[in-house]
């Protein structure tokens, strides 16, 4: 008999409004503590929320973008517990009609396509952060993060095993970064995971009993707890014993998840329809203006990409998923003709670059401009793609404009013919033995005299012209 | 010139007619609230500030409606750093940073804020005895209440101290001590008045209202009290009529209901006799009375204590000592930090609804009552919306009977809060109803309660105002009544 696991997520995706979801107070990331609270975020006596319309909008264009349901008249909900970063004692969220309802998204998994169906996607206000190891056994609360607008994106429990599940984490991060709903920065939080596992026999038709993992905020450690899990709860389904409901912890450094509390110890959260604010209501015209403006999605840039630009699918892929290698091809594209060769460029080299800094094209220091330049001196035979290569890296070091790169080095490219042929003649005149070899049938000695003849002239020459000098010369 | 027990309005005059300067009116009120000192109806007196905003009036006048009028405030409305305690232990140390909007706007209107005045802990009581600072004394009689939630408010203005006071009425906070203390006051239309920097009790019912000697007074209050305000998103933004112009209009044709599922003959005859005068009385002013139906009337008592403590055992889960109030000594863990905070924090009553609320609300229970409380809720609006077909205002004792002494209402919560039988579903449903003085039994002042139509507070005050002009209930003062 084989287990078939299933797994539901609830990603926490935190929007990019200036202001919070029920306060003025800045949403801004890393200020010293406390001092992006005001009034409402500290929740003092007498305070009311007011709701932030930005907040609603960005969370219909998820919607949207996911063909979900749109609640046009949405409500607040108070979730009750105690805890010293939740100024009020309570949060406020969308519990009974959340703003956005069922939709779905397509994943793809070793090249087979999914569809995941989600249940729901809510507004909430985000709680503070406790810090625990600062203050000699105590405790500090700093509450810049409270109050921050999050969009909940609960899935069905239709994932079936690690590798699905991180696939759309991933695919929800590239649609909520195109939106511009948030900046999809894992590392500071800006989208976690609670992961939902259970594990039955191929053959059941109910859900086994399930352990919630509690906030994630890493494609690997998604990986790593879910895999953790499943081997988890079959060694105890195998032994004969059952499941506890519960809430787990990933540890990350000890790679397993330890329990945080069972469903006896859990809150009863004694959710009601918060009081101190009215339905949203978004209507028929203001909700067909953020569908008129909705940013284009992977999907059809990819589209695009193929017919206007004629890149192949797999260019076009690569460059349509990630929102700032797309905005760098039209950004390049716009100023230089060859698409073609923006498209290679940046899903050769630079990908390489990135892959071996480990970083995102938005952290490095090539800008759109400057990378259409260097495409421009490319086609233009100012410099070769080789000589190209090595502007780019100076680019990445220095962020140095191409032009200026290629005038102090001194890179511009030996069109002269007969000084190349100099060069060339010269060359085999001092290598007589090789000379024999070529001719005698050893051809990938032709490389040798290429190499040469680029060593002589500081890889300045045409490479195109040298094939052909040689060639001729060595005939 | 003696100021005690003047109106608003006849202090507007002495002010302009140069009778008496502002400074000499904020000093003689200081001299008022020390001679009544016994009341205990201020929990904290805001003096150096007053004399200085009474002596800038009194070297640059002011075009404020109200310029220079001392007013009480309820210690439940925040007040820029002056200590706001709500009744409670648990706020006995917190300076507020900011102000209420019905604070800046009385402020504005040029009011002079002389103190906060004692209330039951976090508005929750009808006799005021649930305070942290101590019983307040009816003006009327040593041991009696003045009546709660506002009971400071009422024996302030009722002793003739201050023209003027704030209220909060949630289930007839502010009404009840009206009644109770010989006083006019209004409990407006749900969202006429912004709730920003009125500590919650129950955020759906809670209305802040004036109270004062006369209903003329309290039309010139809400003047000013009222506002549109984008922090409260539950404040209504509606034109606000001038409260006073329709005052002296005649009431002839005035269709009042009378309620045929509020009993009377179960109270008093004395509290009957009363009410039945003042039927008489309208009808010689040229009103008719209509009896209407309220089918769902009498759930009103049992609906408001499930929605109230459970939106108030939320609204108070911010006090854990974390943040601002009090807190408890050396607590060892963060559970006991919670549990001792809020058992010393906390009084009796409080405590009460705390445990109420979260059980009404818990998993298993919602359904049952939170939910169904709801439900009933809109059926008794219904009631009235179509009683408001028929009739223009509606009219009831406020309360059962007169005040009563300090303690006899002793350990049974049921009987206090049955005193707010008649005035709880004006606050279910979110409609403007006002207490107005109509007789005395036993020497004791009582109070007639007029409900009125969404946002129709016109109407009531045109209908309380005509009734003043021509009887002298509220004119009676202590001091008259011991002569």
């Amino acid at each position: 008999m084989s287990w078939e696991t299933v797994i539901g997520l609830e990603i926490h995706v935190q929007l990019s409004t200036d202001s919070k979801l029920f306060s003025g107070g800045s949403t801004s990331f890393g200020a010293e503590p406390n001092t992006h609270v005001d009034l409402i975020d500290l929740g003092l006596p007498g305070v009311l929320p007011v709701a932030n319309r930005g907040a609603f909008h960005k969370a219909i264009r998820f919607g949207l973008a996911t063909n979900a349901e749109i609640n046009q008249t949405s409500t607040f909900d108070r979730k009750n517990y105690f805890y010293p970063d939740l100024p009020k004692g309570y949060q406020i969220t969308q519990m009974a009609l959340p703003i956005v309802g069922k939709g779905s998204i397509n994943i793809e998994v070793d090249g087979e396509e999914k569809i995941i169906n989600i249940t729901r996607a809510h507004l909430e206000e985000d709680a503070g952060k406790s810090i625990h190891d600062l203050f000699d056994g105590e405790t500090g609360v700093d509450l810049n993060r409270a109050g921050t607008p999050l969009l909940e994106i609960v899935s069905e429990p239709e994932i079936a095993n690690a590798k699905e599940a991180v696939a759309y984490f991933k695919a929800i991060r590239q649609i909520v970064t195109f939106l511009d709903i948030c900046d999809g920065n894992m590392a500071q939080g800006s989208m976690r995971c609670d992961v939902n596992v259970s594990v039955k026999k191929s053959d059941d038709t109910e859900l086994g009993t399930r352990a919630e993992i509690k906030n994630i905020n890493s494609f690997k450690f998604i990986e790593k707890a879910i895999n953790f899990e499943i081997d988890r709860q079959i060694r105890i389904l195998e032994s004969g014993d059952s499941v506890v409901q519960e809430t787990r912890l990933y540890d990350s450094v000890k790679n397993e998840t330890r329990s945080m509390r069972s469903k006896e110890e859990a809150n009863d959260y004694r959710y009601f329809p918060c009081p101190d604010l009215l339905p949203v209501v978004i209507s028929d015209n203001e909700l067909k203006e953020i569908k008129d403006n909705l940013p284009e999605l992977p999907d059809e840039k990819e589209r695009r990409y193929v017919e206007e630009s004629n890149l192949d699918s797999s260019e076009a892929k690569i460059i349509a998923s990630s929102k700032t290698m797309a905005n760098m091809f039209e950004g390049a594209c716009a100023k230089t003709n060859d698409s073609k060769l923006v498209a290679n460029w940046l899903v050769g080299d630079i990908s390489a670059l990135l892959n071996k800094d480990n970083i995102d094209l938005q952290e490095s220091k090539l800008t759109a401009d400057n990378f259409a330049l260097l495409i421009e001196r490319i086609s233009d035979k100012t410099i070769s793609g080789k000589i190209a290569k090595s502007v780019l890296e100076e680019i990445w070091e220095t962020g140095d404009d191409v032009d200026s790169i290629i005038e102090s080095k001194g890179l511009v490219q030996i069109q002269d013919e007969s000084l190349l042929e100099k060069i060339a003649q010269t060359i085999i005149d001092n290598n007589p033995s090789q000379v024999e070899a070529f001719k005698g049938g050893k051809d990938k000695l032709f490389g040798f005299f290429v190499g040469q003849v680029m060593k002589e002239t500081q890889g300045k020459a045409n490479p195109q012209s040298v094939n052909e000098i040689l060639k001729r010369l060595l005939s | 010139m003696s100021i005690q027990y003047k109106s608003i309005k006849e202090l507007k005059n002495m002010l302009n007619d140069k009778d008496i300067s502002h400074t000499e009116l904020v000093q003689e009120t200081f001299l008022n609230i020390k001679n009544n000192s016994a009341l205990n109806a201020f929990i904290t007196l805001n003096e150096e500030e007053s004399l200085k905003k009474a002596d800038n009036l009194d070297n640059t006048p002011s075009s404020g409606s109200l310029a220079g009028i001392p007013i009480a405030q309820k210690d439940l409305f925040c007040t820029k750093d002056l200590k706001t305690t709500c009744g409670s232990n648990m706020l006995s140390n917190f300076i507020p940073p900011y102000s209420a909007t019905v604070i800046e706007n009385l402020e504005n209107a040029g009011c002079i804020s002389v103190g906060k005045t004692n209330m039951d802990e976090f508005a929750m009581g009808s006799s005021n005895e649930t305070s942290f600072y101590g019983n307040v004394q009816n003006p009327w009689g040593e041991n009696l209440v003045p009546g709660g939630s506002s009971g400071g408010s009422a024996a302030a203005v009722a002793a003739g101290i201050v023209p003027a006071a704030s209220g909060t009425d949630t289930g007839g906070s502010i009404r009840q001590p009206a009644s109770l203390c010989g006083i006019s006051g209004l409990k407006p239309t749900y969202g006429r008045i912004s709730r920003w920097g009125m500590i919650a009790f129950a955020s759906s019912l809670d209305q802040a209202g004036p109270m004062a000697r006369t209903a003329e007074d309290c039309a010139l209050l809400l003047n000013e009290m009222c506002s549109h305000d984008e922090k409260d998103t539950t404040s209504i933004n509606e034109v606000i009529p001038d409260f006073t112009e329709n005052l002296n209009s005649s009431i002839q044709g005035l269709k009042i209901g009378l309620v045929k599922e509020f009993d009377l003959s179960k109270l008093d005859n004395d509290v009957v006799q009363v009410f039945e005068e003042s039927k008489k009385h309208y009808e010689s002013l040229g009103a008719e009375f209509i009896e209407i139906s309220l089918p769902n009337i009498s759930l009103s008592v049992p609906t408001y204590y499930v929605v109230a403590p459970a939106e108030c055992s939320s609204n108070l889960s911010r006090f854990d000592g974390v943040k601002f109030g009090k807190r408890c000594d050396n607590p060892k863990d963060l559970e006991e930090l919670y549990i001792k905070t809020r058992s010393e924090g906390f009084g009796d009553e409080v405590k009460r609804r705390i445990l109420i609320g979260s059980y009404v609300l818990s998993a298993g229970f919602y359904d049952a009552y939170y939910k169904k409380a709801q439900q009933v809720r809109r059926l008794i609006k219904n009631d009235f919306d179509s009683a408001f077909k028929s009739v223009d205002i509606i009219m009831s004792p406020t309360t059962r009977g007169a005040a009563f002494e300090a303690g006899s209402k002793g350990d049974d919560p049921i009987q206090m809060y049955l005193e707010d039988l008649f005035t709880i579903p004006a606050n279910l449903a979110g409609l403007p109803a006002m207490s107005i003085p109509n007789g005395m039994i036993d020497n004791k002042p009582i109070g007639l309660q007029l409900i009125g139509n969404f946002l129709d507070e016109s109407r009531l005050l045109q209908a309380a105002h005509n009734f003043q002009i021509s009887t002298d209930w509220h004119l009676k003062t202590p001091s008259s009544n011991k002569s």
